[in-house]
């Protein structure tokens, strides 16, 4: 079999394998994900942006693509790595083959490399950047252009993708979360309003919100403060997105501000960091992050241990916690932070997913608590 | 939470026998459940009535009782021990209902003993089927619909409810017979008018059809702090239909979105808290509708099962050892996974990054009677699975690993036959044990993925990979060898292609394939099993083969023995090589080795992490096992443990330079090969009865006649007496040459003549190359003729006369230093008229090295095993026969009722799947200890009713006056009564079934008969009343087939069920 793809790490590594996915050349940080279903949630995760993603389980593509598992318009992984392509789609929700999704959606994708071994080396010495390269272009000293290409990424640190990958204009989100049989169900009426902040949210996100009966609007990355404090909102929600969130000084400011009003507010991921940044705290880059569903993280307060999903390379620093941040919740994998809440104000985030998609449902409750604190705040005004 | 300290002691009990549906599972458990509490500080009492387990060696419990699980019994180990819990989950089926029964009987309450890991209501709520059904709707989950009926007005109500098709069961018919599938009203009708009239309580359970659904299983474990994990999502290959013990299965599952496996997690979870298991593992196995995605629990088992320990080999979680943790007080998050070196915690769900697949392995061959069509009951014995990358790289690896004479998806229809389609679409249609092969001829035949998906049931994701296999098979026939490039052949090793298929479709020699692929410097490698697809960097020893780039098998340069493993659990080859196996790993881990076990079967205790330094979990060929030799390159490689199945590798091996230790592999093929054996025993002057080998069907009647009939006759080189019988005459010699075996040059057969009336003893010796020490001479209680796997035996010997033990000792020493044994050697002989005859030699460890181990306190596969790296039994110490006081019996356990229409006799060919042991004070003490542990009642009065064949006619008065003293009543059939009526013996006629009725058949159905003494010979005799043998099974009458094992009866019942309960730890303290 001919090779039509190769992967190229800064460090020098090589993989060749098959072209999967559109032809071209992309590069980007290369992360790897342990979870085993959900490479369909994953690609269409903005805050894989700018990320090639390694997917440790063999078969990638088995239950193919459908409309309905999109967690936004489009993919964003800036690549796809995997062991093997299946050669059908076998699901009843099946639409188009994965393959047919890659290469309409755009990601380069390569097959048939030796995926463990890159996850090792990714392992051993953290993320690397990487180029992939396909198609005729491979021909011409690909190897060495693609080695050029993935030395050349700048790297995801100081990156500030966020609003990049936000959107232009703020909309209103409607729909509810899925079921079996029903699809997306709508929502019948809504007892809260709340502003998300898209900093490359994921549609469960906004899903699980409705379902909790929030009226959503979603607002652009870089939305001030007081324009959303002007639409009134019983909470605001600060959501997950890639890259570092350091260079986000335009939301840690908005965070910061809406802190000072006391809404009620809940990050997820990046917005998790982001109100680490906001409330005084440090973050700092992960060697290799967390990228799986079957991550253990204990809730401190009651002791119970949640299986979650987790997508972060960049982490919310425990030392560097201010006295009104208190850790609410820890990793039993690295006893890295998980999750913080003011002592003083209404506001909480996490660092994993409880709108898991891909991942258990475990940390869904937490949806639950941010209606508690709207529904608090609102009855002491 | 840390651990309970208001409770010190924990009686475990575990699973007994080995039968289908419960097979070494339950030991691979319960050994962990052991260690567990142990190194908390727990004091174990274990019970368990099978001693081929490694569970119930004397290290890995405080008090370990070998007795029957019964609650009786157990209350007597209560009374005795007084524990403070009671851990019902590790033993299977038989623990937890022995645990119910004791609650019943009020002994737990009476003794203050907690249940832990499952309480009644929890373990009530699972089982009952109402309950479960009430309990999952509480919770918002579908159960498939059904309706119970008495007669046919109820069973068309149950309809109204159900559709078509429905299933239809009638209840305590054995096996399930009578049941069946109706997709109409007059199949309907049919089914159930026949099933009503079957069930002894005119009873039918109509199920809602899920054929053709798929099928996955969750494995779930939970603590008290409502921390649930999934360890493994499985998915069965088989759709709905298809029992899941006999079911192809495939981990992760693959064909799931993470919708709606989210959906299924939740439901397991859900499930797991509703029926209240508040500790530990179970497994909830779910029906999915491949339209429409409709999810339906099927059932859930509050305990650790065999899908547990499958999916802990698959994934590198300890499920039992967690559970048991669980069950003593602790959360998920105070565990860490000790198989990656705590790397990660307990409280984390696996990720995998290799595909599993299980393949069960059947025994149908041994039951040509038997319905081979798989269905809803369990039918298979064992087990193989293999890890690959790939799905189809396990599928390949798992289907050499069956040894069941196939490498790879040959084909296996007869090329010219007629009916081609038809019997393809039986096959594909109505599974049996080789759809997976017939699946592969359909694409052959050019049917498509469609067709066969329809017919068969079996999702299009693994069809058209099997598909992929056929296509690539084709492509490279009539190709020469020299043309496969190194690119295609890396390509065809990675999709799985053994070296031996690789070799039949380039019609070379599998020699010429691996020096080929050598030479391209093509070879496996090595990777981890780490349960977190290397997230993180885990000590985990756990490895796999496949062909990728990278290998991390990063071979130590320590002295290191190899150990192979027995494959797939059999009738004649399970649990007891793998205990020997475990065994010889833990001697030579103890002597500073580094030990490395290879074995495929997920079931077992040898695959379990901490047993040896690194586990290679591979498939047991030429090809893997070499590949293995060859990285790690060790001193030695043990070929002795593992049943036939590493000896058939020896000349390859060899060959191949690979370091054997033990026995010469010259002197296994020196016991093996009938006249090199025959020059042996001349040399030694030993007897054997008169035999012969040949190779046609005019040889054999030539050579019958000079040697005279009785005759035991068998094809060569054959394990568990596989196509053995016992013929009486030139024309059931000619049937059995006919039909029986495909007699040639190449496989002859082997004529010995049968000492009908003789005692057959089995001995185990251990020898160093230069002293012979005897482990045990045991005697059997059937006479020879029986296999020995399938006889009950008594050590010591219970009237063997001690001159003539004297003499066997002297003569299978002098055998085992002519053969040059070192390690073990196992003989078999008959005593008759005053002499030894000697049957058979096998210089390797036999099926009763565990039971003789247990009675004498001494590890003999322990001392076997050291012999073999050059220490004398005299620096072990192992310098005398150790002879114990009390009496232990061993007795079979057979799956008759699993398998209806079979006839429950003995003889030649070994039909039993495992084993249990009962130790008294006298035989008769352990003789009736064995039969209630082997599950037989035997009634202490009624009607006995006797029919001899004419040899034992001698014997039967005696039996008959013990049976009057016992308080029996008699009834004979003619020949038998005319015997007893003559020595004055009270005694009813009965009519032979041929007679006319009322006869035997229907007293039995009456429930007029209590005990049966039924021997016969001759194969016409033996079909004639086999009726009487199944029918007897049926109604759970007594029944015994040799006059010998009628006698043992008498004495057991003589000594009644006063019985006393001993520890192993005590039993050997006496020893001395």
């Amino acid at each position: 079999m001919e090779k039509t793809a190769i992967l190229a790490l800064e460090d020098g590594n090589l993989f060749e394998g098959i072209a999967i996915g559109a032809l071209g050349c992309s590069s980007g940080e290369v992360v790897f994900n342990t979870a085993m279903t959900g490479y369909q949630e994953i690609l269409t995760d903005p805050s894989y942006a700018r990320q090639i993603v390694t997917l440790t389980y063999p078969h990638i593509g088995n239950t193919g693509a459908n409309s309905e598992d999109n967690e936004s318009l489009k993919a964003w992984a800036a690549g796809l790595v995997i062991r093997d392509l299946p050669m059908l789609a076998s699901n009843f929700r099946c639409q188009q083959t994965l393959q047919d999704f890659l290469c309409e959606q755009g990601v380069v994708a390569i097959a048939e490399i030796d995926t463990r071994r890159l996850t090792r080396i990714l392992r051993e010495k953290g993320s690397l950047n990487g180029c992939l390269l396909s198609g005729p272009e491979l021909k011409q000293n690909g190897a060495e252009r693609a080695l050029a290409e993935a030395r050349a990424f700048p790297g995801l640190k100081g990156m500030d993708l966020a609003r990049e990958v936000s959107i232009a204009d703020s909309y209103q989100w409607e729909q509810g979360s899925w079921a079996l049989g029903e699809g997306y169900r709508a929502v019948d009426e809504s007892r809260y309003r709340v502003v998300a902040y898209d900093f490359g949210v994921k549609r469960n996100i906004l899903r699980t919100l409705a379902a909790h009966g929030c009226a959503v609007t979603v607002v652009p990355a870089t939305t001030r403060a007081a324009e959303v404090t002007a639409m009134r909102p019983d909470g605001v929600f600060l959501s997950n997105g890639p890259g570092d969130p350091e260079p986000c000084d335009y939301a840690i400011a908005a965070v910061r501000e809406l802190l000072d009003a006391g809404v009620p507010l809940f990050g997820i991921c990046l917005g998790h960091q982001l109100l680490g940044l906001a409330s005084g705290a440090r973050t700092i880059k992960m060697p290799h992050g967390h990228h799986g569903a079957n991550h253990p993280v204990r809730n401190l307060d009651d002791g119970t241990v949640l299986i979650t999903s987790q997508n972060h390379g960049f982490a919310v620093d425990e030392e560097s916690l201010p006295e009104n941040l208190r850790c609410t919740h820890r990793s039993l994998f690295d006893g890295s932070l998980q999750g913080i809440a003011h002592r003083d104000r209404p506001a909480f985030g996490f660092q994993g997913h409880p709108e898991a998609s891909p991942g258990p449902h475990d940390a869904s409750p937490l949806f639950n608590h941010f209606i508690e604190l709207m529904s608090g705040h609102a009855q002491a005004h | 939470m840390p651990k309970r300290t208001d409770i010190n002691s924990i009686l475990i009990i575990g699973a007994g026998p080995i039968i289908i549906g419960q097979a070494c599972e339950f030991d691979y458990s319960g050994v962990q459940a052991c260690r567990a509490l142990r190194e908390e500080g727990y004091r174990v009492i274990l019970v368990n009535s099978n001693p081929a387990t490694i569970m119930t060696d004397p290290a890995t419990a405080d008090a370990t009782y070998i007795e029957p699980i019964t609650w009786p019994m157990v209350e007597k180990i209560i009374e005795r021990e007084r524990p403070d819990a009671l851990l019902p989950t590790m033993g299977g089926q038989t623990s937890l209902n022995c645990a119910l029964d004791l609650n019943r009987m009020g002994v737990l309450k009476k003794y203050g003993v907690e249940l832990i890991g499952a309480s009644r209501e929890a373990i009530d709520k699972a089982e009952d089927r109402e309950l479960f059904d009430q309990a999952m709707s509480a919770i918002g989950l579908e159960t498939p619909s059904h309706g119970m009926a008495h007669d046919m007005t109820q069973a068309y109500e149950a309809l109204k409810k159900v559709g078509f098709p429905c299933i239809i069961r009638p209840s305590f018919t054995l096996g399930g017979t009578g049941g069946g599938i109706a997709y109409n009203r007059e199949e309907f009708e049919e089914i159930c008018s026949r099933g009503l009239e079957l069930s002894p309580t005119n009873e039918l359970l109509i199920d809602e059809s899920l054929i053709g659904w798929k099928e996955f299983e969750l494995e779930v474990v939970r603590d008290r702090n409502d921390n649930c994990i999934i360890v493994c999502p499985i998915e069965n290959l088989d759709a709905m239909g298809v029992h899941t013990g006999d079911s192809i299965t495939v981990a992760p599952a693959q064909t799931l979105t993470d919708k709606e496996y989210q959906i299924m997690r939740n439901a397991a979870i859900a499930v797991l808290r509703e029926i209240g298991v508040e500790t530990g593992g179970s497994n909830v196995q779910f029906a999915v509708n491949p339209e429409d995605g409709r999810l339906v629990v099927i059932e859930m088992n509050p305990r650790v099962s065999r899908s547990s320990a499958l999916a802990s080999k698959a994934t590198g979680f300890p499920i039992a050892r967690v559970a048991a943790k669980l069950a003593i007080g602790y959360t998920l998050d105070e565990l860490r996974n000790e198989i990656t070196g705590g790397v990660t915690p307990a409280s984390f769900e696996p990720s995998i990054d290799y595909v599993v697949t299980k393949i069960p392995r059947f025994t149908f061959e041994k039951f040509p009677e038997a319905n081979d069509r798989i269905t809803t009951q369990m039918k298979s014995v064992g087990e193989v699975m293999a890890i690959g990358r790939t799905f189809q790289e396990s599928l390949q690896k798992a289907v050499r690993g069956l040894e069941v004479g196939v490498c790879g998806l040959e084909p296996i229809l007869d090329r010219g036959a007629d009916n081609i389609k038809v019997k393809l679409t039986r096959e594909l249609t109505e599974a049996g044990a080789q759809r997976l092969w017939y699946v592969a001829e359909a694409f052959r035949y050019g049917w498509t993925v469609r067709k066969v998906a329809g017919l068969s049931g079996i999702d299009p994701w693994y069809l058209v990979q099997i598909e992929d296999l056929v296509r690539r098979e084709q492509e490279l026939e009539g190709r020469n060898l020299e043309e496969v490039s190194a690119e295609e052949m890396f390509r065809l090793k990675r999709k799985g292609f053994s070296d031996r298929r690789l070799a039949q479709l380039l019609d070379v020699g599998e020699d010429e394939v691996q020096a080929r692929r050598h030479e391209l410097k093509i070879r496996p490698v090595f990777k981890r099993v780490d349960t977190c697809a290397a997230e993180f960097d885990s000590t985990t020893a756990y490895m796999y083969s496949t062909y990728e780039e990278e290998c991390e098998a990063r071979p130590s340069s320590r002295r290191k023995i190899i150990v192979l493993g027995g494959g797939p659990n059999r009738i004649g080859q399970g649990i007891e090589f793998d205990y020997c196996c475990v065994h010889a790993a833990l001697a030579m881990r103890e002597d500073g080795y580094e030990t490395i076990m290879v074995n495929c079967n997920p079931e077992t205790v040898s695959t379990d992490y901490n047993i040896s330094d690194r586990l290679f979990f591979e498939p047991l060929t030429f090809e893997d096992v070499r590949e293995i030799i060859e990285l790690e390159k060790p001193e030695g490689v043990i070929v002795q443990f593992g049943g036939q199945t590493p000896l058939n590798l020896v000349k390859q091996l060899e060959a191949a330079g690979a370091p054997i230790i033990g026995t010469p592999p010259d002197a296994i093929d020196r016991a093996e090969d009938r006249e090199r054996f025959q020059q042996l025993i001349r040399k030694l002057k030993l007897k054997q009865p008169p035999n012969r080998t040949v190779r046609s069907v005019e040889e054999a009647l030539a050579e019958a006649r000079d040697i005279s009939y009785p005759l035991v006759v068998r094809p060569s080189w054959v394990l568990g007496g596989r196509a053995m019988e016992i013929v009486y005459n030139e024309s059931e010699l000619k049937r059995y040459m006919r039909d029986a075996v495909k007699v040639s040059n190449e496989s002859p057969v082997l004529l010995d003549y049968f000492l009908s009336a003789a005692i057959e003893i089995d001995v185990d010796l251990v020898s160093d190359g230069k002293n012979v020490i005897v482990g045990a001479i045991m005697q059997h209680i059937e006479q020879a003729g029986i296999h020995s796997g399938d006889s009950a035996c008594s050590l010591p010997p219970y009237n063997l006369p001690d001159d003539v033990q004297q003499q066997i000792r002297e003569q299978v020493a002098a055998l085992a230093l002519e053969l040059g044994v070192v390690g073990l050697m196992n003989t078999q002989l008959a005593y008759q008229d005053g002499e030894v005859y000697l049957i058979e030699v096998n210089p390797r460890a036999s099926r009763t090295v565990p039971f003789v181990s247990k009675c004498i306190g001494a590890s003999l596969a322990k001392v076997a095993a050291r012999c073999m790296i050059g220490k004398s039994l005299a620096e072990q110490g192992f310098t005398r026969e150790i002879i114990p006081a009390t009496f232990a019996v061993k007795e079979a356990i057979f799956p008759f009722n699993k398998f209806p229409g079979v006839d429950p006799i003995l003889g030649p060919e070994m039909k039993s799947t495992g084993e249990v042991m009962g130790v008294g004070a006298t035989f008769a003490e352990a003789y009736g200890k064995a039969q209630m542990a082997a599950g037989a009642v035997i009634e202490k009065s009624g009607t006995a009713f006797i029919s001899v064949r004419d040899p034992d006619k001698v014997y039967v008065v005696e039996v008959a006056n013990r049976l009057l003293d016992l308080g029996y009543r008699l009834a004979a059939t003619r020949g038998t009564a005319r015997v007893l009526e003559l020595a004055d013996i009270p005694v009813k006629r009965v009519n032979k079934v041929a007679e006319g009725r009322p006869h035997i058949v229907d007293m039995l159905k009456n429930d007029e008969i209590e005990l049966v003494f039924n021997t016969t010979e001759g194969r016409q005799a033996i079909a004639d009343s086999s009726t009487i043998r199944s029918t007897a099974l049926r109604h759970d009458v007594f029944c015994t087939t040799t006059i010998a094992g009628a006698f043992a009866v008498c004495d057991a019942l003589r000594f009644g069920d006063n019985m006393s309960v001993y520890t192993i730890q005590q039993l050997h303290a006496e020893l001395g």
